[in-house]
């Protein structure tokens, strides 16, 4: 009550009763993810990594698919700041070119998978009954199947390509989305303002939308964020066994795979994509924490 | 037309794996017009059910309902939407009645946007209209609910009841979950408001001083059935059914020179799913007989004052 009040007295100084300024709602969560030092440092990492993907042509110093052959496997160097790999293509601006397709894979695989999953967890966990008994089980039989082998499987009927690994790597991410937001809405389905929502003639979808998902979503940002990573490995194991991104596309997860055979006698192949992995999925869950706190008012400060 | 509302042999059961809960059976009432009927019973006795399917947050499973007159038992989405502008209510916890996730100015607000009826600059003016009548100072219209004591959020859920100007509140239990300064302070809220803005309540509650001090009727409930409705005054001076006896004497009194009979209710609470017929009251009561089995039947015993119980005359010697 203490801050409240004292927000109360902050306001009033700068303006009286009848004047109604109001502050957006992203504005609020902006200024609050810049008062939390690590998901801020997660959101520099990340848009440094946009970046990165979107002026890649511009910062590269060779094109990806320049090779040079009589300077292969080459250690790193002021010509070569990452080395070269076998065929001789310089590994910094492939990692640079890389990001383009890692992260987008990433993050728009697990967003489209976990559109999916929250459209039809919402309905399961919303009106339940037969509804939710056809939903959850069809979601059992998508999760008997291993998520690798599910993505190996659509891979193979959409043939391979970019756009076709994004498609099979979000079919991964929906179960885990359906599951958790329909078990946050059982929570959540007693609840009285759910109740007073209907008295004051909200329509089904403002329901779900204005009160339930702000209210269950918090779970979900967080393995949302999770699964980009994983989905990053997942999306470097399909261009391994040949059904992902196709070479000479450089993408980061076929670039360790393709380097792991000279990794006693050139490490620097794997390592320098290995640690942009980490960075981008560091980054994002940095950040997708810190998104959670800032969207939550209770945790405000 | 003096009449506002009437309910005419409602019912609603609920289907449970164990058979058919009779949660609200067979009741009859009407609350006039700018008027509080206070509905008390024990935990558990369906009178919150009776609220909510008044304003049709439950489907009725029997019975009418009449709203100014007008047969509403059944009505299409377009009426209803329209029926629920004149009938809101208020809830028991304000800890669960509010979205956390929304400030206090959105909450008040929501009910005035999902009409259509207004602009965003009147919307703004209405909130802000509405938060002045409920008490709430304007200054904490970007509060969120956490933020606020358990009277202040009780506020917000008054606004955002009176939001639309309805004729008709179901009060649940609107006080129990507030301190008893706070308690009074709603009360009296609540009074004003009712007469600034001609308001009939149904107040549902446990609290027999509460209803007492609010109520123009009452009616007692036991297990979904009506057992006793009469004024609040008769019923607290000359209490007639059983039950309602036995509910009185745990009022406690603040004189101690006065001598208290406490009635003591042994026995346990019959199960509400798939009852016999007869007077639900029937096992606990001191009072019981053959007749007791058979189906009971409200009758007026004196003028507007209406019992549900075989030997009422002889218990009360009339």
């Amino acid at each position: 009550m203490d801050d409240v009040l004292e927000m109360g007295r902050s306001m009033n100084k700068n303006e009286t009763a009848e004047t109604w300024k109001r502050q957006s709602q992203l504005g609020i969560v902006a200024k609050r993810i810049a008062k939390n030092p690590t998901a801020l440092i997660g959101f520099i990492f990340l848009v440094l990594l946009v970046l990165m993907a979107v002026f890649a042509p511009y910062i590269a110093p060779y094109d990806y698919t320049e090779q040079n052959l009589m300077n292969t496997r080459s250690a790193p160097s002021l010509e070569n700041p990452f080395g070269t790999d076998e065929l001789g293509r310089d590994v910094m601006s492939r990692v640079i070119y890389g990001s383009r397709y890692s992260l987008s894979i990433g993050i728009l695989s697990v967003l489209l998978g976990t559109s999916i999953g929250m459209f039809f967890g919402a309905i399961a966990g919303y009106f339940g009954g037969t509804v939710d008994n056809i939903i959850m089980r069809f979601i059992d039989i998508l999760q008997s199947i291993p998520g690798t082998l599910l993505a190996i499987t659509v891979s193979v009927v959409l043939g391979p390509g970019y756009f076709n690994s994004m498609l099979a790597l979000s079919i991964g991410a929906i179960p885990m989305s359906v599951r958790l937001l329909r078990a946050s809405i059982l929570g959540i389905r007693g609840e009285e303002y759910l109740e007073a929502a209907t008295s004051i003639n909200a329509r089904t979808h403002r329901i779900i939308l204005r009160h339930i998902i702000p209210n269950t979503f918090a779970p979900i940002l967080v393995s949302g964020t999770m699964m980009i990573g994983h989905v990053i490995l997942s999306a470097a194991m399909l261009s391994f066994i040949g059904l992902g991104i196709q070479p000479p596309m450089p993408e980061w997860g076929s670039m360790i795979a393709g380097g792991r055979n000279l990794i006693r006698s050139c490490p620097h192949i794997v390592t320098f994509p290995g640690i942009f992995i980490m960075i981008a999925v560091l980054s994002i869950n940095l950040f997708g924490d810190g998104l959670r706190d800032a969207l939550d008012p209770k945790l405000k400060k | 037309m003096a009449e506002l509302i009437k309910a005419t042999n409602l019912k609603k059961y609920f289907e449970t794996p164990r058979g058919t809960l009779h949660a609200v059976d067979d009741i009859s009432f009407s609350i006039d017009r700018g008027k509080t009927m206070g509905v008390v019973g024990e935990s558990g006795c369906g009178k919150s059910t009776l609220g909510r399917t008044m304003i049709h947050l439950l489907e009725s499973s029997g019975g009418t309902i009449h709203f100014e007159g007008e047969d509403v038992t059944r009505v299409n989405s377009g009426k209803l939407r329209k029926l629920r502008e004149n009938m809101q209510i208020i809830f028991q916890d304000p800890y669960s009645s509010l979205n956390p996730r929304m400030t206090v100015e959105q909450t008040i607000m929501e009910p005035l946007t999902i009409s259509g009826r207004f602009n965003k600059r009147d919307r703004i003016q209405e909130t802000a209209r509405i938060m002045d009548m409920v008490g709430i100072d304007r200054r904490l219209r970007l509060s969120y609910p956490h933020e606020l004591d358990g009277g202040r959020r009780q506020r917000v859920g008054i606004g955002r009841a009176l939001a639309l100007n309805p004729k008709f509140i179901v009060c649940d239990e609107p006080v129990s979950a507030l301190d008893v300064s706070i308690q009074a302070q709603i009360l009296n809220l609540l009074q004003d408001l009712q007469s600034s803005n001609e308001l009939t309540y149904m107040f549902v509650t446990h609290d027999l001083s509460v209803v007492r001090h609010i109520s123009d009727d009452i009616c007692v409930m036991y297990l979904g059935h009506l057992v006793e409705t009469c004024s609040s005054k008769e019923l607290f001076r000359n209490p007639l059914h059983p039950y309602t006896k036995a509910l009185l004497s745990a009022v406690p009194s603040a004189n101690i020179h006065k001598q208290q009979q406490r009635v003591i209710l042994e026995g346990e609470i019959t199960s509400p799913i798939n009852p016999k017929p007869g007077c639900r009251f029937a096992s606990r009561c001191k009072f019981v007989k053959e007749d007791c089995h058979q189906a009971q039947k409200l009758v007026e015993i004196a003028p507007g004052h209406s019992v549900s119980c075989c030997r009422v005359k002889e218990i009360n010697n009339l």
